[in-house]
């Protein structure tokens, strides 16, 4: 149950990336890892220490860095692209288009600093656009893990995948609560609660707040499933269906603009097979602005009040 | 080496390709395909150490190339079916619903030969420069080659990738830059002019050569040059020469013919300036 789920530590789910990376390290040769000049940032440094010519620093040249890794996966290998989430996405749309979608590449961009927990260096770093560049993109898997030890296996799994994957992790310190153990499957949801009356769907750091807001909930008597999409596309649309026809209602909670992103992703399975009332918690089409991530998530309405006043929203509604 | 007069022949069949590929979509670049049929052909039949009968993605052990400006398409696919690396009779579906011979080079449909999508300009130096480190840590000594027009070298990702392999001693890597001095919208010096293309890529701690792309014995002496170079310590850069439009006759000496297609009279006149060698598609 929900009100067992254990916090042993508050850690960075950037730290799993790097943790996960250095594993894969030492396990497949055929990784290697580049970096746009903010290695100790993405948590490389293990890696590059431990494995210096399978590390490749670019330099601040990202759209460099996107076409060598296309070009690296040409004889085998599987490269690991590293810089912030702006810099991953949006500044290097087309090469990725090209180079790495259109062109079918095993590459894996490894994206941190994403939204906008990112923090005081306002918005021109807190891309909240990403995920819905991303999975626009044909064959384009995308992945925002919601704690240190799900971003760690993630890391390793995607290495496992052969085939274009976005990988979207953060800077701030979080609950670190899913257990080390656990086997991550590309595109399966995890259920952390059973629910009956509301399903709160949460990708990346809004997985935790929407736990924080269905204990509260569940205090005043609302029972909510809660599920984990990790894995944005491809969409566990069987898992999302199951809980919403159990629910007949849904709060979708993310990190990123309302237009776009995994609320949009659930839109669409619902209108195509299970028509129900949904409520986003997400960013409202605005920039963000300087601040600390704490603050940020309250002033951008992504917090844990905020799922709880969508939740009884559309509970109102159905 | 091959010898330079049958080198010299499938030239002259590969430009009737181009210019019929063309006129059969009724769209594509003959100019610029026109101009590099010389390297092309030198490269693929003389140069490259590659199997064109078993072709698959990673190359290991192979010479492979890239191409950049991948609007020049129709020199390529003419190339690689001339040199079997799929059927001939295949190249009448350029540019047409359901083909593997795409407008601008893609991988998605198989086509044999090809193994990076080109078109939005400035991606083919990095994958270039990918591929060149992977041969390195796979142990290969392979070449890895990739072709640039000059307007491409407008695109500011041309220069990181510049800057890295200079910086890094990629020396695997052969590029060359189709110098026709022509784009889009006129010359290049009127759009943007490139200045001094050699001192430009030797400042980035590049090797350059020179050549005249539109002379055989040109283009395998300074290609073999550039083979005996590698592994020196530097990328080479070939500042290729060429005349957009090469061997027909009202397509030279203008940018006009840079992407349009000739119509049927004008084909039979481009046609009869180029000998049938190996036969039509």
């Amino acid at each position: 149950m929900i009100k067992d789920i254990e916090v042993l530590e508050e850690k960075d789910t950037r730290s799993g990336f790097g943790a996960g990376l250095h594993e894969l390290g030492k396990e497949n040769e055929n990784v290697v890892a580049l970096c746009a000049d903010l290695t100790g940032s993405l948590k490389m440094d293990a890696f590059k220490e431990d494995f210096p010519d399978r590390f490749f620093q670019v330099g601040i040249a990202e759209a460099n860095m996107i076409g060598i890794a296309a070009g690296m996966t040409i004889g085998g290998k599987i490269p690991f692209t590293g810089t912030f989430a702006n810099f991953s996405t949006g500044r290097v749309y087309d090469q990725i288009r090209q180079s790495v979608a259109y062109s079918g590449k095993n590459v894996k961009i490894c994206a941190s600093h994403a939204g906008l927990t990112l923090g005081e260096d306002g918005a021109t770093h807190q891309i909240l656009e990403d995920i819905g560049l991303m999975k626009m993109l044909p064959g384009m898997t995308v992945i925002c893990p919601c704690d240190y030890n799900q971003t760690k296996a993630a890391t390793k799994a995607i290495a496992k995948y052969d085939g274009p994957v976005y990988l979207r992790f953060g800077r701030p310190k979080v609950p670190n609560f899913t257990p080390a153990d656990t086997e991550f499957v590309i595109g399966k949801a995890d259920v952390i609660q059973e629910g009956t009356d509301v399903s709160i769907i949460a990708t990346g750091h809004l997985v935790w707040k929407a736990i924080e807001a269905a204990k509260i909930l569940l205090e005043n008597g609302i029972s909510a499933d809660v599920i984990n999409i990790h894995t944005i596309k491809p969409l566990d649309e069987e898992a999302v269906l199951r809980s919403v026809k159990k629910t007949n209602c849904v709060v979708t909670c993310e990190e990123h603009q309302r237009h776009g992103g995994l609320g949009d992703s659930v839109a669409q399975v619902l209108s195509r097979f299970y028509p129900a009332p949904q409520e986003y918690v997400a960013v409202n089409d605005t920039f963000g602005e300087s601040g600390q991530p704490s603050e940020l998530m309250a002033k951008y309405g992504i917090d844990t009040e905020n799922i709880i006043e969508a939740v009884n929203t559309v509970i109102a509604r159905k | 080496m091959a010898n330079i007069d049958e080198l010299k022949s499938v030239c002259s069949q590969v430009r009737r390709d181009i210019v019929r590929m063309v006129a059969g979509a009724a769209s594509g670049h003959p100019g610029g395909s026109l101009g590099c049929v010389e390297y092309f052909v030198a490269l693929y039949f003389d140069q490259m150490n590659h199997k064109p009968e078993s072709f698959n993605m990673d190359g290991k052990g192979e010479d492979i190339f890239f191409l950049s400006n991948g609007h020049i398409s129709p020199v390529w696919y003419s190339t690689l079916a001339r040199r079997g690396y799929f059927p001939i009779a295949e190249l009448e579906s350029f540019r047409k619903l359901n083909s593997r011979l795409q407008g601008h080079p893609a991988t998605k449909e198989h086509l044999e030969g090809i193994r990076m999508a080109s078109g939005s300009l400035g991606q083919g130096l990095s994958a270039a420069i990918g591929a060149a480190i992977t041969k390195k840590l796979n142990n290969e000594d392979s070449i890895v080659y990739c072709l640039h027009g000059d307007g491409e070298i407008q695109e500011g990702q041309i220069w990181e990738a510049a800057m890295y392999a200079g910086s890094n001693g990629i020396d695997n890597l052969i590029a060359t830059i189709d110098y026709n001095g022509k784009q889009i919208d006129g010359s290049t010096d009127e759009v943007l002019s490139l200045g001094n293309i050699k001192s430009k890529w030797e400042a980035f701690n590049w090797k350059v050569l020179e050549m005249d792309g539109n002379d055989m014995a040109s283009v395998l002496s300074v290609l073999s040059e550039a083979r005996s170079l590698t592994g020196n310590g530097k990328p080479i850069m070939i500042v290729m020469k060429t005349e957009m439009g090469q061997g027909v006759d009202y397509m030279m000496g203008t940018h006009k013919w840079h992407g349009v297609a000739p119509n049927q009279e004008q084909l039979a006149l481009a046609l009869d300036q180029l000998d049938e060698t190996l036969g039509d598609y």
